[in-house]
């Protein structure tokens, strides 16, 4: 653990070091003052990009029981009854109480098993579904139909409730699923094609 | 720009991306015509079967359209030159319609971890000091072997299925570091998350030391406005990397500190790999060295004995392209080719060899070297640094990133092959 810890802060400190360079450099060119200054309350109104750790995540709150109905009307139709069977994209491996730990075949990757954070489904359903009608779904909505896929998955319990508090809590199957574990920018010194 | 001027040019730029449609379709056609379509070995259920696609469908159009996918292939079969014409500029769009945007009414936010958030128009854009810079780009999933021999068994489909998601045009933008100059970087800011206003919001990470390196916010392309589908108004441009880097219809930029690790680069951009014990490589950046003979090439037919140009194209996401060697015998003897100016960074450069063929079968190669000293690997030595035994080699699999090399067998009466399974 130790060992872990150290060689990813000197892996942090590298890119640092590498990143802190241009910036200097940047600090000193002069400003055009092109552009119409916007305000925090302005920001809120559109900035939903959900960082792994759940910045930036919203109030409201769901659970499973209330998802599979949500489910049920919006997403069965491509994705299949409990997310399984589907004609796009199956976003259940595992059943309840039993999560799928892998390993993962290319084509598993659609399960939200496969996820290393579970705010990348809540990010990626507010923003981007359904297809007719992506961002029609109510922040309460994406909380129950997140909370509904991670039961499915086996990854909660069918009454937890998923809020901005619990969802980023939520221990994914494959979160070290990933090599490197947190990418670091320059990459390692290997052939690019690696 | 009223309104009407804008309404009008929207309806040019559609017209002329059917036309690019058609004129792919075109080259599939040809392709078709070449005597191979009435082959019932191209109906193969199998053929399909092995990646879910319909590969008639692919050829009668030239595209591919699903409720979440329209792809385009850029017909390389047909391409000279560097410039991809736009209209024939590849697509792998996620999401079932293209937005319909008001240039007028755009903007580009930058907010996050910075001093002064501040939002552009399109207009704030072209007034900052303009580059124009030549570089590729290309689909993470471009020459995935699942597609070799798809279609028919025997000679595969045209080059323009199998390599054509890479193109390279010339991009007209301001750079993305003038901009962050603009709002200032607050200190322990390390990477950006990009959003498109696509109906997917199509996002991804990047690192804030590429954004300041080289990152282009381009509003044109080969002399014109961004077109629709290459996303109009704005988009960025990354050059060398994988292309979902270049976010298209770029609406926010949010500095933060950490990879956010987006739905499509955790999930739909990653592969499980067997060398790195079943986990997934996280972030592929740049393209390492890559070529393809694109004349001759699969369906087409060398017409005589004696003199053949063979030519195609080289790119590298690590720079400039240094040689591009030719085998002509499947990769046991190697001839350096010439290459064509001009020869930029990350960008396409043409490579021409002049060849007698005599009538005999031959196994046609590229190999391309760039600046770095970095060598194309053959599909053995990238399956071995991924893991993939011997026994599956024989397979196509579904893979990322991929920069092998491209072997088209010439038969002795003249036909062509992929030769990447055979």
């Amino acid at each position: 653990m130790g060992a872990y810890t150290m060689r990813c802060s000197l892996k942090l400190l590298a890119s640092v070091l590498i990143l802190a360079a241009p910036a200097a450099a940047l600090a000193q060119s002069p400003r055009f003052n092109v552009g119409t200054p916007l305000s925090q309350e302005e920001i809120k109104k559109f900035d939903f990009m959900i960082g792994p750790q759940g910045q930036a995540l919203p109030s409201g709150s769901g659970t499973a029981k209330e998802g599979a109905v949500i489910f049920a009307k919006r997403c069965a139709v491509c994705h299949g009854q409990n997310g399984q069977n589907g004609v796009l994209r199956r976003l259940v491996l595992g059943s309840p109480g039993n999560p799928y730990r892998g390993p993962f075949k290319p084509e598993e990757r659609d399960s939200v098993a496969y996820y290393p954070y579970a705010t990348i489904a809540w990010d990626y359903i507010n923003r981007a579904m359904p297809v007719p009608k992506p961002g029609s779904l109510t922040h309460d909505e994406v909380y129950a139909v997140v909370a509904f896929l991670l039961y499915r998955n086996g990854i909660i319990g069918e009454t937890d409730v998923m809020d901005a508090n619990s969802l980023p809590k939520v221990e994914m199957p494959n979160r070290n699923g990933f090599v490197p574990a947190v990418p670091v920018y320059p990459p390692e010194p290997k052939p690019s094609w690696w | 720009m009223d309104s009407n001027g804008s309404g009008r040019r929207q309806f040019l730029k559609q017209a002329a991306a059917l036309a690019g449609v058609a004129a792919g379709a075109g080259a599939g056609a040809e392709w078709a015509a070449r005597g191979q379509s009435a082959n019932p070995e191209v109906q193969k259920p199998e053929a399909e079967a092995r990646d879910g696609h319909d590969h008639r469908e692919l050829l009668r159009r030239g595209a591919r359209f699903s409720v979440d996918h329209i792809t385009y292939y850029t017909p390389l079969q047909d391409y000279v030159g560097i410039i991809t014409p736009t209209s024939l500029h590849f697509v792998q769009y996620h999401a079932s319609h293209f937005p319909d945007i008001d240039a007028q009414q755009h903007r580009l936010t930058i907010h996050g971890m910075v001093d002064r958030p501040l939002s552009f128009s399109i207009e704030d854009l072209k007034s900052l000091p303009s580059v124009s810079r030549i570089h590729f780009l290309e689909c993470h999933a471009n020459s995935s072997p699942m597609i070799h021999g798809a279609g028919n068994e025997n000679m595969g489909l045209p080059v323009q299925y199998v390599h054509g998601m890479t193109s390279c045009s010339e991009w007209t933008g301001v750079p993305l570091s003038v901009l962050l100059n603009e709002v200032g970087l607050q200190p322990g800011a390390s990477w950006l998350v990009s959003e498109g206003a696509d109906p997917g919001k199509f996002s991804h990470t990047l690192p804030l030391g590429k954004a300041l390196e080289d990152v282009l916010v381009a509003y044109g392309q080969n002399g014109e406005p961004l077109r629709v589908e290459q996303g109009y108004p704005i988009r960025l441009i990354v050059p060398g990397w994988e292309a979902p880097f270049s976010v298209k219809y770029l609406s926010h930029i949010k500095v933060v500190d950490e990879p956010y690790h987006t739905w499509n680069e955790s999930m739909n951009h990653s592969i499980p790999r067997k060398d790195i014990g079943g986990k997934a490589r996280w972030y592929h950046f740049q393209f390492g060295p890559k070529s393809i003979i694109t004349r001759p090439s699969a369906g087409l037919r060398l017409a005589r004995r004696g003199y053949v140009q063979i030519t195609g194209i080289a790119w590298s996401g690590g720079g400039v392209v240094k040689k591009v060697d030719i085998s002509t015998d499947g990769g046991q003897t190697w001839k350096e080719a010439k290459l064509q100016a001009p020869v930029l960074p990350r960008a396409h450069t043409r490579f021409t060899f002049d060849w007698a063929w005599d009538g005999e079968e031959a196994v046609l190669m590229s190999r391309c070297t760039d600046e770095r000293g970095e060598v194309q690997p053959s599909r053995a030595e990238l399956y071995k640094n991924w893991g993939i035994s011997e026994a599956e080699m024989k397979k196509p699999a579904r893979s990322i990133h991929n920069n092998m090399m491209q072997p088209w067998r010439v038969a002795r009466d003249g036909s062509i092959y992929d030769a990447m399974f055979t």
